[in-house]
Parts: C-alpha cells; sequence; structure tokens
C-alpha cells in the first residue's frame, strides 16, 4: 500500500506543472474535493426548490382555497388561476417535495457531498480509485436534476402520483394529468439518478476497500467512513430493484404489458391490462425504499457521531457498538420493507414476519441514541454550531424513532397508516434529522472545502430556529394524524369532521413558514462566507481524522508530501497519557502506550 | 426592454462583488483566525439554551397533550377496536416514559457539560456491562410488544371460515364509493370490470346464481352487533377504505379482492350520544357558526350544522378529487337493518328494469352512457 501511495505522490508531482483550465477545474473535475462541492451546491439548489414547495403547500393547507398572488406568480394561471391554488397541482407539489427532498437533496446532497470529500480525505488516499467514474457519477446526478425540474414546466403538470408513484396512478394519464409526459420525466430522471448514484456506490466501497492509508485497518476508519461505506452497500443492493420496477412501469406504460396493470375500467372504457397487480410494484419500490430511509440516515449519524466525538473531547462510546449497530441496520433494512404494506392486501401473515423484523431495527437505533448520551456525559462540550446540529439530530431521530414502534406494529399501523401521524414519523426521524446531519457536517466542513469559516453567530440563530420551528411543525403533527386525518387531501373541508383540526393546521404552516424563512440566514451565511469568511486555519475544530493534517489550500493528492501513516483510533480525545486533549491518528503510539481494545 | 435593464444592473453587481471579493481577499491573506470558534462565552450561553430548550420540549408536549389531546381518536366503535386502542395506549406509555428520559439526559448534558477553559473530558471509550443492558431492555420490551401485536393482528385480520358474518363488496372507483349486498344467500356474485353495463356499473356477473339477490347501494348501513366481512374492489387504481373509528384499513386494488371484517359495538346513533362525542360536535358547530359569520359577511352562504355519521374515507392518493371521496357509513340497529335492506331492489330488477323499453324510471344510468360503455366493451372485444 505505502509503494503505491508512493507513485501517486510522484504522478501528482507530475501533474502540478499542467496548469488546470476553468473547464477541468470547475466544471469537468475529477478532483474529489471539487465534486463533493458540486454535489452539494446542487443539492442546496434542489432543497430550495423542495422546502419552497412544501411552503406553498402548507399555505393551502393552513388556509384552503384562498387566494394567495403568490401561488398565480409561482404556479400560473393554469394552476392557480387567481391565485388559488389547483387540486392537481397540490399532488403535484407534494410528489415533487417528497421526490426532490429523499433523493436530491437527503441521497445525492449529503450522501454524495460528504462522501466524495471525507472518504478519501479521511481514509488518507490521493482521490476517489475512479476520479472520472466520480465525475461521470456527478454529471449524471445533474442532468437527471434538469430532467426532474424541467419536469415542472410540462404543459399537463409534473409527475403527481405521490413519490411512492404507486400503479395504476402513475400509469394512466386518465387518471391524473400528472401520469402523462410529467411521469414519464419522472422516470427518466431517476433512472439517471439511479444510475449516478450506483457509480458513485460502487466508488465509495472500492475506495474504502482498496486505498486506506498505511496501518489505517477497518477499526480504525472515522465512524463517517463506516457509514459512508454500509451506506453505498445498502446503495448497491436496492437502489437496482428500484430501477428495475421504474422500468417494467415504462414497460407497462408506453409498450403495454401488464405487470403491474389488471382489470382497469376508467373513463368508461376498459383496458386491456390483465393478470398483474399493483402489490407487486409495491414490493419493488419499498425493496428500495425502505433501505432509502436508512441511505439517508445513516451518512447523517456517521457525521454526527465524529461531530459528537470531537466536540465533546470524548472517545464515541462503544465505538465497536456503533460499527455492528451500523452493521445490524444495514442488515435488518433489507428485510423490512413490508411494514409500508401492512394494509395493501398482502397476505396478513406476511404482516407478523415484518411487524417482527421492523421493531428489531429498534435495537440497534437505541443503541446508537445511548451511545451519543453517554458520549455527552463528563465531556467538555465545545457548543460550536456543528455540535448543536448533532446533538438536535440525536434529539429528533429519538422523537421521531420511537413513533416508528406504533407504525412497524401491523395492529397499530391500520388506524394509523396513510395520515399525518406518518408524515409526522418519518419527517422528525429521517427528515429533520437527516438535515441536520447535512448542516452539522456543512458547519463542520465548511473550511475543509472552502479554506474559510462560517459565522458562528448565524449558525446559532439558524439552528435555535431551526430546532424550535422542527418541533412546532411536526409536533402538533401527530396529533392531527390520530385524529385520523389522511394524508395527500388537497383540503379537509369536505369533511366537518375535520373542522377542529383546522387551527393546528394553521399552527403547523405558521412553524412552516418561520422556519422555512430563517433558512435564508444558512443560505447568506453559506454563500457569503464562502468568499468573505475568516480565513480557516487547518485544524480549527483540534480534530484527530486525517483530512485535518492536509492542507488548507486544496491541491490534487490532498498531501504535498507523502500520505500520512495512521498510528491509533480516531478517537483518543482526552487520553491521560497525553498532554493536549486530542491526539491524530498519524501520531505514532508513545513508548509504553497501551493499544485500547475499543 | 426593462428586463434587459434588469439583466444589466445584475450582471454589473455580480462584477462589483466579485470585484469586492478580491480586494477582502488581498486584505486577509495569511490571518487567519479562531473567533468563529466556540468560546467559553458561547458554550454557556449555549449551554443554557440547551436547557431552555429541554423545558420548551417538555411544555410544547404537556400544552399539546392538554390542548390536542381530544382531538384524537378514542371510544372505538368496533370490538377488536379496544383490542388496538389498549395496545397503542401501552405503546403510548412506553414511548413517553423513554422520550422523557432520554430527552432530559441528552439537553441536560449538553447543559451541565457545556465547555470551560480548565474542564478535562473523562477518558471513557467502552463498556460492556453498559452495551448489554441497553441492547438488552429495549430486547426484552420489544419482545413483549411484538408478542401482543402479533396475538392482536391475528386476531383482527384472520376471519374464521364458520364465523356467522355478514359479506358485503365495498366498491371503489375515482371518486366515490359504493357497496353491494349479498342478499339472502350471503354470497357475492362474481365481478369482473369487463362486465360493467348501464346500471351493472359494478360488473357483477348476472349469470352467476349467487348474483341473483346481490343488491347494489351507494349509503353504508350495517347491523350493531354482528360481525362484517368487507370484500374490497376497485375498478381503476388504488384506493383505501378507511374507517377511522372502527380502527379499520383496507387498500382496494384493482385486479384483486382485499377484505377486512369488524364487528360495530355502537350504532350511530349511541355513538352520537356519547358525551366525548357530543363535545366534539359543539366544538365544530361552534367552529363552523363563527365561519358562517364570515361568509355571510362576503355574501356566501353559511354552513350548515354538523352531524355526526361515521365515514368511510379514501386514504391512499387515488386522483385529483382524491380529497372528497367519502360514504357515510350508518350503523343500526339489527330490526333497522332488516327493514332498510329489505326495501332494496336487486341489482337483476334493477337491470331489468333499465333494459325494459319504456322510458328509464329514477335516475339510475341512462341511455348514453350504456351505448357507450358498450361500444367500449365490442372495442375490447374487436381487440
Amino acid at each position: 500500500m505505502s509503494a503505491e501511495g508512493h507513485d501517486h505522490a510522484q504522478d501528482h508531482e507530475h501533474e502540478h506543472h499542467h496548469k488546470d483550465t476553468f473547464i477541468t477545474k470547475y466544471i469537468f473535475s475529477i478532483d474529489h474535493k471539487m465534486i463533493a462541492k458540486q454535489y452539494l451546491i446542487t443539492g442546496i439548489v434542489m432543497g430550495i426548490v423542495g422546502v419552497m414547495m412544501s411552503m406553498l403547500f402548507r399555505m393551502q393547507l393552513a388556509w384552503p382555497e384562498q387566494s394567495f398572488k403568490i401561488f398565480n406568480v409561482l404556479l400560473g394561471d393554469k394552476f392557480a388561476p387567481n391565485g388559488v391554488m389547483a387540486n392537481d397541482i397540490y399532488l403535484a407539489l407534494v410528489t415533487i417535495h417528497g421526490t426532490i427532498m429523499v433523493f436530491f437533496v437527503l441521497t445525492a446532497g449529503l450522501s454524495g457531498t460528504f462522501s466524495n470529500l471525507l472518504i478519501p480525505l479521511q481514509i488518507g488516499a490521493r482521490d476517489m480509485a475512479s476520479g472520472f467514474l466520480n465525475m461521470i457519477s456527478y454529471w449524471l446526478f445533474f442532468l437527471s436534476s434538469v430532467v426532474m425540474l424541467s419536469s415542472l414546466f410540462v404543459e399537463a403538470g409534473p409527475a403527481s402520483a405521490g413519490w411512492t408513484i404507486y400503479p395504476p396512478l402513475s400509469a394512466l394519464p386518465q387518471a391524473i394529468p400528472g401520469s402523462g409526459a410529467g411521469m414519464t420525466l419522472w422516470l427518466v430522471s431517476m433512472a439517471l439518478f439511479i444510475a449516478a448514484s450506483l457509480m458513485g456506490s460502487l466508488n465509495y466501497i472500492v475506495t474504502v476497500i482498496n486505498l486506506r492509508t498505511k496501518g489505517m485497518s477497518m477499526t480504525r476508519l472515522p465512524l463517517t467512513i463506516w457509514a459512508f461505506f454500509v451506506t453505498a452497500i445498502i446503495g448497491v443492493v436496492s437502489f437496482p430493484v428500484l430501477l428495475s420496477a421504474a422500468l417494467l412501469l415504462i414497460f407497462d406504460r408506453s409498450f403495454g404489458t401488464s405487470f403491474f396493470l389488471s382489470d382497469i375500467y376508467i373513463a368508461g372504457e376498459v383496458l386491456h391490462y390483465q393478470g398483474g397487480s399493483p402489490v407487486l410494484f409495491e414490493h419493488l419500490f419499498w425493496f428500495l425504499g425502505h433501505p432509502e430511509v436508512y441511505i439517508v440516515i445513516l451518512p447523517a449519524l456517521g457525521i454526527t457521531s465524529e461531530i459528537i466525538a470531537t466536540n465533546s473531547r470524548k472517545p464515541i462510546f462503544g465505538y465497536r457498538a456503533m460499527i455492528m449497530s451500523i452493521l445490524a441496520i444495514a442488515f435488518l433494512s433489507t428485510i423490512v420493507w413490508g411494514h409500508h404494506m401492512f394494509i395493501s392486501g398482502m397476505n396478513p401473515f406476511l404482516g407478523s414476519v415484518f411487524t417482527f423484523t421492523t421493531l428489531l431495527i429498534a435495537i440497534p437505533s437505541a443503541v446508537k441514541a445511548f451511545n451519543y448520551i453517554t458520549t455527552l456525559w463528563k465531556g467538555n462540550l465545545q457548543l460550536n454550531p456543528a455540535m448543536l446540529f448533532s446533538i438536535g439530530l440525536v434529539s429528533t431521530f429519538i422523537t421521531g424513532g420511537l413513533t416508528g414502534i406504533i407504525l412497524g406494529d401491523s395492529t397499530l399501523d391500520i388506524n394509523v397508516h396513510d395520515t399525518y401521524f406518518v408524515v409526522a414519523h418519518f419527517h422528525l426521524v429521517m427528515g429533520i434529522s437527516a438535515l441536520y446531519g447535512m448542516f452539522a457536517g456543512i458547519y463542520h466542513w465548511f473550511p475543509k472545502m472552502f479554506g474559510r469559516m462560517l459565522n458562528k453567530n448565524l449558525g446559532y440563530v439558524h439552528f435555535w430556529v431551526t430546532a424550535v420551528c422542527a418541533y412546532g411543525v411536526f409536533f402538533p403533527m401527530h396529533f392531527i394524524g390520530l385524529a385520523g386525518l389522511p394524508r395527500r387531501y388537497y383540503t379537509n373541508t369536505n369533511f366537518p369532521l375535520f373542522d377542529d383540526l383546522q387551527n393546528v393546521n394553521v399552527l403547523i404552516t405558521t412553524f412552516a413558514l418561520i422556519g422555512g424563512a430563517f433558512q435564508l440566514v444558512f443560505l447568506y451565511n453559506f454563500f457569503s462566507s464562502i468568499f468573505y469568511g475568516k480565513k480557516a486555519v487547518q485544524n480549527p475544530w483540534r480534530s484527530n481524522t486525517l483530512e485535518w493534517t492536509a492542507p488548507v489550500e486544496h491541491m490534487h493528492g490532498n498531501w504535498p508530501g507523502e500520505i500520512p501513516e495512521v498510528h491509533r483510533w480516531p478517537y483518543d480525545y482526552s487520553n491521560p497519557g497525553h498532554d493536549e486533549d486530542f491526539v491524530p491518528q498519524n501520531v505514532p503510539m508513545k513508548e509504553g502506550e497501551e493499544v485500547l481494545h475499543h | 426592454m426593462t428586463s434587459l435593464l434588469v439583466i444589466i444592473v445584475l450582471v454589473l453587481l455580480a462584477i462589483a462583488l466579485w470585484q469586492l471579493t478580491k480586494i477582502f481577499d488581498l486584505t486577509q491573506v495569511g490571518d487567519a483566525d479562531n473567533s468563529q470558534i466556540a468560546n467559553d462565552g458561547d458554550n454557556n450561553t449555549q449551554g443554557y439554551l440547551m436547557f431552555g430548550f429541554l423545558a420548551f420540549i417538555y411544555i410544547f408536549t404537556i400544552y399539546g397533550l392538554f390542548k390536542w389531546g381530544p382531538l384524537v381518536l378514542h371510544t372505538p366503535a368496533s370490538k377488536h377496536g379496544a383490542e388496538v386502542d389498549n395496545l397503542m395506549n401501552v405503546t403510548w406509555i412506553l414511548i413517553f416514559i423513554v422520550q422523557a428520559i432520554t430527552q432530559v439526559l441528552l439537553h441536560y448534558f449538553a447543559f451541565k457539560y457545556r465547555g470551560k477553559k480548565d474542564q478535562k473530558a473523562l477518558f471513557f471509550s467502552d463498556s460492556t456491562k453498559l452495551e448489554v443492558i441497553w441492547s438488552g431492555i429495549p430486547a426484552v420490551v420489544l419482545a413483549i410488544l411484538i408478542l401482543f401485536g402479533l396475538y392482536a393482528w391475528t386476531n383482527i385480520m384472520f376471519v374464521d371460515k364458520d364465523e356467522d358474518t355478514i359479506e358485503i363488496e365495498v366498491y371503489a372507483q375515482q371518486f366515490k364509493w359504493t357497496a353491494r349486498y349479498s342478499g339472502a344467500d350471503n354470497v357475492l356474485g362474481k365481478a369482473n370490470v369487463r362486465l360493467i353495463e348501464g346500471v351493472n356499473t359494478l360488473g357483477v356477473d348476472l349469470s352467476d346464481p349467487n348474483a341473483q339477490d346481490d343488491i347494489v347501494v351507494s349509503e353504508l348501513h350495517i347491523p350493531k352487533g354482528k360481525k362484517i366481512h368487507f370484500k374490497f374492489r376497485s375498478q381503476d387504481v388504488l384506493h383505501s377504505a378507511y374507517f377511522p373509528y372502527f380502527r379499520a384499513q383496507m387498500n382496494c386494488v384493482p385486479g384483486m379482492v382485499t377484505e377486512f371484517a369488524f364487528e360495530p359495538v355502537y350504532t350511530s346513533a349511541e355513538y352520537r350520544a356519547l358525551p366525548f362525542m357530543i363535545e366534539k360536535v359543539a366544538n365544530i358547530n361552534a367552529i363552523r357558526a363563527k365561519k358562517s359569520i364570515e361568509l355571510v359577511a362576503n355574501g356566501e352562504t353559511a354552513l350548515d350544522p354538523y352531524t355526526f355519521d361515521f365515514l368511510l374515507l379514501c386514504n391512499k392518493i387515488c386522483g385529483a378529487s382524491h380529497y372528497n371521496m367519502q360514504m357515510k357509513v350508518v350503523v343500526d340497529t339489527p330490526e333497522d337493518y332488516k327493514k332498510w335492506l329489505s326495501d332494496k331492489p336487486t341489482l337483476v330488477q334493477e337491470v331489468k328494469t333499465a333494459n325494459a323499453p319504456k322510458p328509464v324510471e329514477g335516475g339510475v344510468g341512462t341511455d348514453s352512457t350504456k351505448t357507450k360503455d358498450t361500444a367500449a366493451i365490442a372495442k375490447i372485444a374487436m381487440k
């Protein structure tokens, strides 16, 4: 391994004589750090679109069928005549909001950014195993984002069958206008996205396995790398299944096959489909869909592990237990998809099996939560913005995770399935938690990415308003779900039964609008700090991992001389045998220093 | 023209910004500083805020429980509903205990151990004992929950063949529900969407002997104290038959028949008379009255006062008007139920009336739709 490192170093010095053009440096870059930034910025742009959409439909839910000028400005005369949101565009907004947030922001934006940035830097590699593949991966993702956004401008409207795109609704334009060209673009975009994601994941896996520096054994890897590594494996296992589902759906839609469709009478006509089953699609979709939740949350947890340990000035508690729980979650995540389908009409016996496997996931999740709390105990907590977001993540992960015990239990799921209770649950446990993870990562590694610091006071304002608003939005939402209010209703004014929930909806929307508006503080902080931020020192958080041994100025190959050699695990914080409260991984063991059996 | 000016201004602004950045950049070289890293003052403030946030979570939770707790569904109107609600309550108690403890620990630690200059963190990296405790306890608790859950699930979902039930079909289409009663033989006749024609909107196979006494209606009546075995079908997209007050829900899937059975334990009138329901309805009517005043002031019509009825809602996104797909469900006493059902014509009779040469009586099915449907079927047959 070290010989290889040498070669690389020489290559790199050789390379340095070529001057990068604007195009090779900023656009078709094969440098993992630049690709990480590209992922991040694209993710942020998509995030702005996704969050804006949620603001719009939240306004409709709080003040149903009222006229807002902004609806007319943003949605146009067709979808918001006189500023009143139309019912089909409401569904389109919900659908695209879900798609963008889950895939484009929290999968590509989070995993794409931090896997790319941190894997080579933290394992001590010059770059990804294949820089070229990495570049293709980003550009396919970019293309898929463009296709997804372009679907917003299709005449009949974008896909509107829910982000789960269950056929027959998603297959038949007669059933909903968005299932025409809008749905075609959705499927094309997702196919590109999956290709991009697979290339990225394979690259991450290969890099972690092959390019670790000397001394970096698997049990010396930072937990971030473990999380990205396992996430990539889950992605490689499950994304192809979604691709196959999407392909079969394309066949059903365009070539008259009947994989998912059967016995349909619509718009006064019997369609020819026979013998297919929408339940099959649900199986295929959730075989990705559920692991996807972990693809979203595991990197966030990995980032949190790193940030909590660094800022607590303490080793992460139970390093091996953390690895075991990541592996356990990854394994279990592939055998629990049926809990989305308890009442889909599949055999109730399967429901029993999936209840069992689903509730098992609570065990490794509980281990993680308790380990985080114990890491804080008797620490010397540096409450930087990144640390606040990490603590916030643990808080929402617990709150949201606990209600999963209700949804994972088939008996209890019967009555809360597809209500706002589900919306509240998954937004807290994967939406907000993963967003917090992403924010934590940005605040923590911004100096690494841009060589400058984010403004901490703006960071504090950003965190506290977001934290209050997140609970303000999703906590009351549990109640309206338990009151039996179905999700994906354009308005509930047709049910006097739900009239007493309207005040709650107004409160939720108020919190959502405030929380949404305060994300501008973050955007301002982020974009202005890229240019005007205070210059960063090499290791601002006094952290142990290898990325902070690389110079602030980015360069191909990451380290000017040889790649640092690793002598210890990444969590030697406040080790009593040392003067400083941190001991970077590349510091050799002192004579007589005991190797921890962590 | 104006847009061109705007673009020019934006470009100039961008250039100005870029130049400013450059100047700023040049003045900054070399003097990296640590002012953006939390110092003791920040740690102190943020630590207290963490403690404040804990208070916020607690107060908000308690406020929510009092303010919104009464909105939550309770007093199930079905027999198995009690079982569901018991399990739900046990689970809730457990959740609140864990939530209360973990959030205190998390935020209190964040406050208590906020960084100070001469504070040294404890080097504590591992404890097998602790790990065993907190994987063991959840495992045991979850095992118990799983057992109870599976016991209830099996009871609810599997309908015994010899059980004495009433078989009713609930039929879904964009955006309405229809019900079919199996009649005296308690067996539903076969059906297929390819047989949809005229008044036979459910595609019932009229040659099937079991279909002869089937009755199709647009309002669901069920008798109290008798288990109803529902069979669900859909003709177009996925729908979900959601009876929140009965703790019952099942998807309706085109191409297959799904099922769910429950036994109502209150008639609609009895449920309306429950104290909590009287209060809820009074509250809703107060809200509606207030809204009506506004509406009338704007020259619109006032809202009708609300009386409670059980409802069947669609709970799976099914199209643009998904939000308005509902059917009234009436739970009668067995006598009233029998009386209500007895004067409904069977589907076979309805079809006969509709096909009679004289003009169609009543409102069901018109000739134009019928010819259209027949043409459609002919088209399919030709393929």
